[in-house]
């Protein structure tokens, strides 16, 4: 809502020194938020006069006709001599009153008026334009002012309005009424605690008989309509300076007498009205519902197919307009129209709101009838145009007129005096209540500390005792609520929440560095996978309405994500990068049907909530590490070591190991990883296995397709699952008796696995043993062809002696024994 | 070790012949002062000075001499051990000096070569920033609360009181989520942290202190100043005789945490549906205090020349989002407020772009380490 200063003082009586630039401060704290304040002509320099046109002279010969004006400026030229003037504009006649900008002058946008030769002349100055001196959009010609409008040779850019401050007020939805000149005055004015007085307040004399004839079809769909003719109205004639600069500083076109004149009431009163010309009108005005397949142009040229849910105003020839909307073309008022019906109505809300979204067409009307208009304003805001319409148009006003009204119940509030101090936390004055409800306009009835509160009409956004607290704290002062003190019952972070802050400082701390990559996928990324048709990582939850039509999908996965960090950053001349992302994903539920909006005036049953979870994916915690290039670089010291398959795998066992959780390692094969090095990783919880990730090297076709360095590598894990198999850690007793250290080395086939020799040998050692680590590996010539050695250290300790080379060498034994059954490893040597 | 024996002869135990003894001191003593440095010494203290040296085998025996002879051997043995101590001590404390002077300084290296051998990572500041909002209210007595990315209509919107056709609806550019046949799902991603405030009050003994940072979604194009994935930190108190008094309270201290002391704060009457009354917060700008309002000359990039910045929103919890979450407003009230971790970190750490905060460049991550 735009309001120029000077419009806002005709309602307030606003001290002369209040600036709007400190009134915008005061609306903006009290719920008003004033965006800007434009100073329009604040760089309107003189001298900028009256001037009288006294002699025109054709010149010809250029692309264009021109003109060559003596016009008399009086004696602001300092001369009293006509001052010469080339003009490019031919809207005007000798003997017009015009502007005149003399050299030395400044208009808008810093174009400095001088004397020059042009056209073959010299030309001292400009006959100014309404856009040339900012007041409003017209490049039809000059202005020509009517007479008397101004003294020749007098400034005019007082009398013109030029220099307007004009409020651009960013209105909350709940605040419909301050979309008006009407509702923001009653704020104003109860803020600086100065008279208002509202436009509204005219007289309207009752009807003195039918006017056009009018119904509601329906009393839902409106509880008021005003229809109130105006005839022998002359359609050529002019909107006077005044509207047009006005309308053109709350940012609407002036278009024509009849249209900007409903615009007009509308920003004056808050009441979208609808000019009609009613020689195309046919019959009785209908607000009804719109019928199935029923279609309307509207006023903007488009066909719009109508929906059951629309209000339209029909005519008894169909469809003449979306109400509260936008109006039709057919009926549109034209430059011939002389006999004008005005429409004012009152509209159910939701209805206007549901249609301006489905025709996505949101205007001045619809935005106003959405937020909710004054109910009772319809009869003044018909009378007020059609007033104008007759004082600016030459029409008579029909003293007949018709008014539908299904009366509603009026809503009332209980509310006690104390509450809006006991919501703010402020003891506000005896009374300070009562006051402010009678500022914006409400009537209560006090039963001791209980007051009854009728909101008034134009105040539809009042309805619970918090809203009226609002006010209240609002007038009183937001900025003087104090500032308090408190303690809350919180028993710090939960596990999870501080295991997942462990993790990621513990990635962070070996070289993993944290990314948040968007969850948007495309089919592109699940393919550049190498997904399978059937891979369970394609079925995503998809956006009705992404960004980028190529990425609907939500992920399942936080490798692509990863993966195009990654790739950025190599694309920005960072080659060793390691990445990593904690993250949800989300996994659709089989057979998930649509999540219900139970009732909100209660809180939902078990079954409710129980179905909302149950439509709801799945959205557990992963954890990714991506890493190309070197993770240990090149130096004084020696070689770097490039990224391996065992680094992503380390990644795992760093976030495991966080959660005090051991890690299975086992071979798989799993898009989007090499198939001979992805590594299948698992944890134990109570006793069953499960499977929380896997890591490895790439596979090459997904490097090429992501766009990654050659060998790049990845881990993902559910941290989720991780930390569903925590257990409480019980102190382990230290024994402080001697080791006793012995080494291994066995033979295997080629193929065994490390981790499962390794596994049988920590069984087979028994409970006393400490460790076992694999400390060489070796294939070659002395173990033969398709055959490895692998040689482990073993530690073995009592916790209640020291263990006798006897001990020791059997429970080695014992190892060796159960690796060569489960692996037919052969002790070498 | 020997018994007593009475009718044993001192004379006939050789290792405590006056000549022995002196024979091994001098040994000693010459060992100890040919130790040319702190490793041959230790070599030295082995073979002279330790449990297996001559002298401690020596000494052992004396416990087998008849009493009248073990005085005048023990003060033998005795001495000749205290000499050959006295001189490692010395001895150890030459090479020592010796080794300070010389050898360590012939072991200089050039402590100023680089050891970046594995490079450190780094968490994201987003992250880090959150966690460290967060912290504050931790230490006001909050509990952190979490709910999913992906929510339901009914707690994004209905149970906050966004009527269905209420144009605060369409304020929030929601990202809708497509049901299994293409149609409606009822779930969107979340436009804020909001639902968790009802799901906390849902599943949550009261009273109720907690906030919820998280991710949330909006169809902004990513650009300088929009991201259509950001962060908030969400706060809800739900007890008895809780006013907005109080709200301002927690708001302060989050502002003197992460900005300064003695930053002003203010509130402006605003409109959220599921608070009311509900206000905008913003604090006093850091960095021009005010002083750039109004003066072309010192213009502030931060603030605009507002001399404030706009750093949430918040208010009373509507009682109908307390009757929709089955909390009796009569007896109980509340309120909320959302906070942006974006703009937090924007505007303490100077981030000027939006996207640099969103595209992972590693350069931009590493600077702020693994705390912030």
């Amino acid at each position: 809502m735009r309001v120029p200063m000077t419009w806002l003082r005709e309602y307030v009586e606003l001290p002369t020194d209040v600036t709007a630039r400190e009134l915008a401060s005061r609306l903006t704290l009290a719920g008003l938020e004033v965006e800007t304040v434009d100073e329009l002509g604040a760089d309107l320099t003189g001298p900028i006069v009256f001037g009288r046109v006294l002699q025109i002279e054709e010149l010809t010969g250029f692309k264009k006709p021109i003109r060559f004006c003596k016009v008399d400026v009086g004696s602001a030229n300092g001369s009293g001599d006509p001052q010469e003037i080339v003009c490019g504009a031919r809207n005007f006649s000798e003997g017009d009153l015009v502007v005149v900008s003399l050299p030395g002058a400044e208009l808008p946008g810093g174009f400095k008026i001088g004397a020059r030769k042009t056209y073959g002349k010299m030309s001292a100055g400009m006959i100014c334009s309404a856009t040339e001196l900012g007041l409003w959009e017209d490049h039809s010609g000059i202005v020509v002012l009517p007479e008397g409008f101004g003294e020749v040779g007098a400034d005019a850019i007082e009398p013109l309005g030029a220099r307007e401050d004009v409020l651009d007020i960013a209105v909350t939805p709940d605040r419909g009424y301050a979309l008006s000149m009407r509702g923001v005055a009653r704020d104003v004015a109860a803020l600086y605690g100065v008279d208002f007085h509202d436009p509204a307040e005219i007289a309207v004399a009752q009807p003195t008989g039918e006017g056009h004839p009018g119904a509601i079809a329906d009393p839902a769909l409106a509880d008021r309509l005003v229809l109130r003719g105006a005839t022998g109205f002359d359609p050529e004639a002019p909107t006077p300076l005044w509207m047009k600069r006005r309308l053109h500083q709350s940012g609407v076109r002036p278009v024509s007498l009849a249209v900007d004149v409903t615009n007009y009431v509308m920003l004056e009163l808050g009441q979208p009205l609808h000019a009609w010309d009613r020689d195309r009108l046919t019959g009785t005005v209908t607000v009804r519902a719109a019928e199935a397949g029923e279609k309307l142009e509207t006023l903007d040229h488009v066909q719009r197919s109508l929906d059951g849910d629309d209000i339209v105003i029909a005519d008894e020839s169909g469809a003449q307009a979306v109400a509260g909307v936008m109006g039709g073309l057919d009926t549109e008022i034209g430059l011939s129209s002389s006999n004008v019906l005005v429409e004012a109505a009152h509209f159910d809300p939701r209805r206007i709101a549901r249609a301006s979204r489905r025709h996505q067409l949101s205007s001045e009307a619809s935005r106003r009838f959405e937020r909710g208009i004054d109910s009772r304003l319809q009869p003044a805001a018909a009378t007020r145009a059609v007033e104008l319409l007759a004082e600016l148009g030459g029409a008579s006003v029909e003293t007949a007129y018709t008014h539908v009204h299904h009366p509603g119940e009026p809503t009332t509030i209980t509310v006690r005096t104390g509450h809006a101090g006991s919501v703010a936390g402020v003891d506000y004055p005896e009374g300070t209540t009562e006051k402010w409800l009678g500022a914006i306009g409400c009537v209560f009835e006090a039963d001791g500390d209980v007051l009854t509160v009728t909101p008034p009409s134009w105040r539809p956004d009042l309805t619970d005792p918090n809203d009226l607290a609002e006010e209240i704290i609002r007038f009183e002062g937001y900025e003087n609520i104090p500032s308090i003190g408190f303690k809350g019952f919180g028993r710090g972070l939960t596990a999870g929440q501080r295991l997942r802050r462990a993790v990621g400082r513990t990635l962070a701390a070996v070289g993993h560095n944290e990314v948040l990559s968007y969850p948007f996928l495309g089919e592109r990324d699940l393919d550049g996978l190498q997904l399978e048709a059937d891979d369970p990582r394609r079925v995503s939850m998809r956006l009705a309405n992404p960004l980028n039509d190529e990425e609907p999908l939500l992920r399942t996965t936080l490798l692509p994500g990863l993966f195009k960090a990654l790739a950025r950053n190599v694309g920005r001349g960072v080659t060793d990068v390691d990445l990593f992302e904690m993250g949800l994903v989300y996994l659709p539920k089989p057979g998930a049907s649509r999540a219900p909006l139970p009732p909100v005036d209660r809180a939902p049953s078990v079954a409710e909530l129980d179905r909302i979870e149950a439509a709801l994916p799945e959205q557990p915690r992963r954890v990714g590490v991506v890493i190309a290039g070197d993770v240990e670089r090149a130096g004084w010291w020696g070689q770097g070591r490039a990224a391996t398959w065992a680094d992503a795998i380390q990644a795992a066992r760093d976030v495991a190991r966080v959660a005090g959780v051991e890690l299975e390692v086992e071979a798989d094969t799993r898009a989007p990883w090499h198939p001979g090095r992805c590594a299948a990783l698992y944890v134990r919880g109570e006793g069953e296995r499960v499977l929380v990730g896997h890591a490895g090297e790439l596979h090459p076709r997904t490097v090429k397709a992501f766009s990654l360095p050659e060998r790049t590598v990845a881990m993902e894990v559910d941290l989720d699952l991780i930390e569903g198999v925590r257990t409480k850690v019980t102190a382990p007793e230290v024994s402080t008796y001697p080791v006793a250290t012995q080494d291994v080395a066995l033979v295997v086939d080629a193929s065994v696995p490390v981790a499962r020799i390794s596994a049988a040998l920590a069984e087979g050692a028994g409970e006393l043993l400490e460790s076992v680590r694999l400390f060489d590996v070796y294939t070659g010539d002395q173990v033969g062809q398709g055959r490895k050695s692998v040689a482990f250290a073993l530690r073995f300790r009592a916790a209640d002696r020291t263990l006798t080379a006897e001990e020791a060498g059997a429970a080695r034994e014992a190892a060796v024994a159960l690796a060569t059954e489960r692996t037919g490893a052969v002790l070498r040597g | 070790m020997s018994a007593p024996n009475n009718s044993f002869d001192p004379v006939e135990v050789t290792p405590l012949h006056p000549d022995e003894v002196a024979r091994m001191r001098e040994e000693a003593l010459a060992a100890i002062e040919a130790a040319a440095d702190l490793a041959e010494l230790k070599e030295v203290r082995l073979a002279h000075a330790s449990d297996r040296s001559p002298l401690a085998l020596a000494n052992r025996e004396i416990g087998a001499l008849p009493p009248a002879a073990k005085a005048e051997a023990g003060k033998r043995v005795g001495g000749a051990r205290r000499d050959v101590g006295q001189a490692l001590k010395a001895r150890q404390a030459v090479l020592e000096a010796e080794r300070d002077e010389r050898v360590l300084i012939e072991e200089r290296v050039d402590v100023t070569l680089p050891w970046d051998r594995v490079p450190r990572g780094a968490r994201h500041p987003l992250t880090t920033t959150a966690e460290r909002m967060a912290d504050v209210f931790v230490g006001m007595g909050f509990e952190i609360a979490e709910g999913p990315e992906i929510e339901a209509e009914w707690f994004n919107f209905d149970a906050l009181n966004f009527l269905p056709d209420h144009p605060a609806r369409t304020m929030q550019d929601t990202f809708f989520v497509e049901g299994p046949q293409g149609g409606g799902s009822g779930l969107v991603m979340r436009t804020h942290t909001s639902p968790v405030q009802v799901r906390s009050l849902l599943t949550r003994e009261l009273p109720v202190y907690v906030v919820a940072p998280g991710k949330t979604f909006r169809t902004d194009e990513l650009d300088a100043t929009h991201t259509p994935v950001f962060h908030q930190l969400e706060g809800l108190v739900v007890d008895k005789g809780i006013t907005m008094a109080h709200l301002r309270g927690a708001i302060d201290t989050f502002v003197e945490s992460f900005f300064g002391e003695a930053l002003r704060t203010r509130f402006r009457a605003s409109y959220f549906p599921f608070t009311e009354p509900s206000a905008e917060v913003d604090m006093e700008c850091f960095v021009c205090h005010g002083a750039s309002v109004g003066d072309p000359e010192t213009p502030c990039r931060t603030c605009s020349s507002e001399g404030w910045i706009e750093i949430g929103g918040c208010g009373v919890v509507n009682p109908r989002v307390l009757t929709a979450a089955g909390v009796d407003p009569e007896v109980y009230s509340g309120w909320a407020f959302g906070l942006g971790v974006e703009r937090t970190l924007m505007f303490a750490h100077g981030v000027r772009d939006m996207r640099d905060m969103v595209e992972g460049d590693v350069r931009f991550t590493s600077a702020f380490g693994s705390e912030i």
